[in-house]
């Protein structure tokens, strides 16, 4: 027993400024293959480029050393490293199509990279504990519906190619659906940490499940009825999906009942099936997603063959970053940054950014394991969830898996709302792993001694 | 909550596993399919993006790719596109590689042939740009201008090789067209100029010389059925054949008759020899009657007809149809009936014989160079083909041709100096339209330089009056004076 109790928890925090190193020495890698393809010299603002991404990221760590200290060290790197090639890529494109640096989108998204880590870390500092949130359930519930309609309010709403998904405040587009993201994974946890007890009463049994009581399905069908809306009024299946989805994967979670998922799926794709029945539009994107090279297809879009053939063209190895052509495409730097990586860094490399996705998602629902709160568990679990379905919500629909959308991939794609939001994202996940990971107050053995007074043990 | 947290990440992995399925299938099932498909701008893209070869002719590039400002990166250039283009090809955006050797050596100009492997991967370990290889031409540039200036606007072809070699010195096909317009990156302009080209009935793209709809070849065919009639044994040069003013034919009651239905000699008789100078129908029509369609099948297969060449350019096989009754067969001996033969075959009828019977294989391109350091890829060294005809029967032949163009019917033919050997024809085709006139021969008579045919379509100027040794016969004269003076 001694042995053990003297050993030191592990924090990680030189396993993760290590990592943070290596990830600035990708990226820096990156930015200078496209600098040496297009101009043939080595970026002459090289050390400025690199001193600033790395100075985001060690500001970041810092924060963590003071204020978590054992959150898990993997999330951090990986962020950075996404984020990072995410940015090259875009000062790439900037280059194919002459934007200068100054008026280009790389420099933006640098803007909102660290507009989104301050915001972050604003969060890891004045979150102290992630149960906090629980107190703001029904605020996030209304703040996450009102974010979700947003776009679909005369005056402000933004359609990009049919999909309602965007809102335009003067200059300032956004999504509001990325920080909705966010604010109804919040509202979903505390709701269903509260309300689980009865979600997972026994009812009748049918075909090995158990179903739920008729009363119980209130509120999957005040989520299936709001994501059903999204489909039609803002044309958007991903949104859809990635809602509802969540929202049925934490269900799941929180009652360990396998019929709430038979019972989504049903509902979702006699909803999705009669939308398609229904509205012109959403059978458009279903033959855009089925017969990609079809003329009657070509002639509506071509952007979806244009970022597959970008694809093919990459191959296994890619052309090499600046060496492709993935400006042919359009959105070449948001909703298709994906094809564009595909074309210049090869299936292999692809298929290593999936991965990275794979371990920010691995590591999230290990914290959401690891977390001793069930309001713990279930916000770690979505959170990293809907990272989880939106990457395949967008590969997905990028490659054919699924119609294509307009979500952005988390990370890499130009955009300031998608950064904001999963910086905070990440910022969220860190804290539960920090409390997750933490050991146990070190109580020493108590004796029971009834004179002693009550002892005050402090967490941290 | 953990166990559905662990079937969750279960769920989460499937999600994954699906996109390395499809990124999978696209970038490596299916990624040769995408890369070829017509409207993927990329492949096109990455092709002109690339440093095309140049086609070389006596060292000067004829086409060549040049550094262009806009977002090909290179624009395709032709000298002289007019006198070379049947030979160049086009290179073109909107319309790919096609024509000529742009067409059938793309793979060496691109630089993406198999020849050219282990340089790309040098090329890509050092970081150079790969660039495709540059075509050395066997074409003759004095020869080549002087069958272009001698169809001049007559529609026709122009053939000269080396006959010891099979080098293709002078290839023309009148109409000419300039790729220059078909290169243009202004794709309204290319459109344009391709439909005009296509869209033109004297079908300016279509080179004659090797591909095209064929000729009869007639008279010059005569070469052909003599060499079977010596190769058989039975017949010498001196042999004495029958020359009416028409010769009976079994079977029908139309007999074949001698140009202008005179008789090839007063007594209706003449020598093998005499009957090629003067080019009587008659009695090579019966000469073909007695030595059998298949001998006759069989010479000119020796020759090459039939055959599918490339040199590189693919060349429509000549023919001489199967099933032949007497009077087809009589016919078919004097170069008419259904007999199709390309200048080419033609010119390489006449190289045998200059070359002691043996064909060469024709060839076009003398060398596949690597400009960066001038190394060559691919040289062919000269093939032969097939022994036609024997050494004996060939010199026989020879001294006949050399008849035909001293006294005969291919006078316009002769060169101050040189003893030329030759034969001219003069093909029907159409009823009602103008013979086609043709010239075939070689020279010097013994160990020749050069060897040549030459059609031109229905008479060219000439009309209806032509014959084929005046209205070819001074074309090829030309051609062949300029390989010799060369």
């Amino acid at each position: 027993m001694t042995a053990i109790a003297s050993l030191r928890p592990r924090r990680g925090r030189n396993v993760e400024l290590l990592l943070l190193l290596f990830a600035a020495a990708i990226v820096t890698l990156a930015y200078c293959n496209v600098e040496i393809a297009v101009h043939d010299t080595l970026p002459p603002d090289l050390l400025y480029g690199v001193a600033g991404l790395l100075g985001i990221a060690l500001t970041f760590h810092v924060v963590l050393r003071w204020r978590a200290p054992y959150a898990d060290p993997i999330l951090l790197p990986v962020a950075t490293l996404l984020n990072g090639l995410g940015l090259v890529m875009i000062h790439r494109l900037d280059l194919a199509h002459d934007r200068t640096f100054a008026g280009g989108l790389a420099l933006k998204q640098l803007t909102w990279t660290a507009l989104g880590v301050a915001i972050a870390l604003g969060v890891l500092i004045m979150l102290r504990d992630h149960r906090v949130l629980r107190r703001y359930t029904f605020v996030a519930a209304l703040t996450g519906f009102v974010l979700l309609l947003l776009p679909l309010v005369p005056g402000i709403r933004h359609p990009v190619l049919g999909a309602q998904i965007w809102i335009k405040l003067g200059p300032f587009t956004f999504q509001p659906g990325e920080v909705a993201k966010i604010v109804l994974t919040i509202f979903f946890a505390s709701y269903l940490v509260r309300t689980r007890d009865a979600l997972s009463v026994a009812g009748r049994k049918l075909l090995g499940l158990t179903l739920p009581r008729a009363r119980d399905l209130g509120p999957i069908m005040v989520a299936w009825l709001l994501s059903i809306g999204v489909l039609v009024f803002e044309n958007d299946l991903g949104t859809s999906l990635l809602f509802f989805g969540l929202f049925v994967a934490m269900l799941y979670v929180a009652t360990e009942r396998v019929s709430w998922i038979a019972i989504g799926m049903l509902l979702f794709s006699a909803g999705a099936y009669a939308a398609f029945l229904l509205f012109g539009h959403v059978q458009t994107r279903v033959l855009l997603w089925l017969h990609t090279f079809s003329p009657e297809a070509l002639q509506r879009s071509d952007q979806l063959a244009k970022g597959l053939m970008g694809m093919a063209s990459g191959g296994m190895f890619g052309t090499g970053l600046g060496r492709g052509r993935p400006d042919i495409t359009y959105f070449a730097e948001s909703d298709f940054i994906i094809p564009s990586f595909g074309e210049e860094i090869g299936l292999i490399g692809l298929m290593a950014m999936l991965l990275l996705y794979a371990i920010l998602v691995e590591r999230g629902l290990r914290t959401a394991i690891g977390v001793r709160d069930g309001f713990g568990k279930l916000l770690a679990t979505g959170l990293s969830f809907s990272v989880a379905l939106q990457c395949f919500v967008v590969v997905g629909g990028v490659t054919r898996v699924i119609p294509l959308t307009g979500l952005t991939m988390p990370f890499l794609s130009a955009g300031g709302s998608s950064l904001l939001a999963n910086w905070t994202l990440v910022a969220l996940l860190l804290r539960i792993s920090d409390q997750a990971r933490r050991p146990m107050p070190d109580v020493v053995a108590p004796r029971p001694r009834s004179s002693e007074d009550t002892q005050v043990v402090r967490v941290r | 909550m953990n166990n559905p947290i662990r079937r969750l990440s279960v769920v989460v992995a499937f999600l994954f596993a699906c996109l390395l399925v499809s990124t999978t299938t696209i970038q490596f099932a299916l990624a040769k399919s995408l890369n070829a498909r017509p409207d993927n701008r990329r492949t096109l893209l990455s092709t002109f993006g690339r440093e095309r070869g140049q086609i070389l002719v006596a060292g000067k590039p004829v086409a060549q790719s040049v550094p262009s400002k806009d977002e090909y990166q290179w624009q395709r250039t032709y000298t002289d596109g007019d006198l070379y283009g049947h030979i160049t090809g086009y290179y073109s955006f909107l319309y790919g590689a096609g024509g000529g050797l742009e067409g059938s050596e793309n793979d060496l100009l691109s630089g993406s042939s198999d020849k050219l492997f282990y340089r790309r991967i040098t090329d890509m370990l050092v970081g150079k740009q790969p660039h495709g290889a540059s075509l050395e031409l066997t074409i003759n540039p004095a020869a080549q201008k002087a069958a272009d200036e001698g169809l001049g606007n007559q529609r026709g072809a122009a053939v000269a090789i080396d006959p010891q070699t099979g080098a293709i010195l002078a290839l023309v096909s009148h109409p000419a067209y300039d790729p220059t317009a078909l290169a243009s990156h202004d794709t309204t302009a290319t459109e344009k100029a391709w439909k005009q080209l296509t869209g033109d009935k004297t079908q300016p793209m279509v080179d004659r010389a090797i591909a095209g709809n064929l000729y009869p070849p007639g008279s010059t065919f005569k070469l052909v059925t003599a060499a079977a009639a010596l190769s058989g044994g039975k017949f010498t040069p001196q042999s004495v054949l029958p020359g009416p003013a028409v010769l009976d034919l079994p079977q029908t009651s139309v007999g074949l008759p001698n140009e202008g239905h005179r008789p090839c000699s007063s007594s209706g008789k003449v020598t093998m020899t005499e009957a090629l100078r003067i080019s009587c129908n008659p009695a090579f029509g019966w000469l073909g009657m007695q030595i059998g369609a298949d001998a006759l099948r069989a010479q000119a297969a020796k020759f090459g007809v039939g055959d599918a060449l490339s040199i590189p350019m693919r060349v429509t096989p000549s023919s001489v149809p199967a099933d032949l009754n007497p009077p087809q067969l009589a016919q078919s001996s004097i170069g008419q009936y259904d007999v199709r033969m390309t200048p080419l075959q033609v010119a390489l009828i006449s190289a045998a014989i200059g070359n002691g019977g043996v064909v060469m294989k024709p060839y076009l391109v003398k060398a596949a160079v690597v400009d960066s350091d001038l190394s060559v890829v691919d040289a062919p060294s000269p093939q032969e083909l097939s022994q036609a005809i024997t050494p004996e029967v060939a010199g026989e032949l020879r001294d006949m041709m050399v008849g035909v163009v001293h006294s005969g019917t291919g006078t316009p033919a002769q060169i101050p100096g040189v003893s030329v050997a030759g034969k001219t024809g003069t093909a029907e085709h159409e009823v009602g339209a103008n013979p086609h006139a043709w010239f075939t021969g070689f020279a010097p008579a013994t160990n020749p330089k050069v060897a040549v045919a030459v059609v031109v379509e229905d008479g060219g100027n000439a009309g209806s009056e032509a014959a084929g040794g005046r209205v070819a016969g001074p074309i090829a004269r030309d051609i062949m004076k300029a390989v010799l003076g060369s």
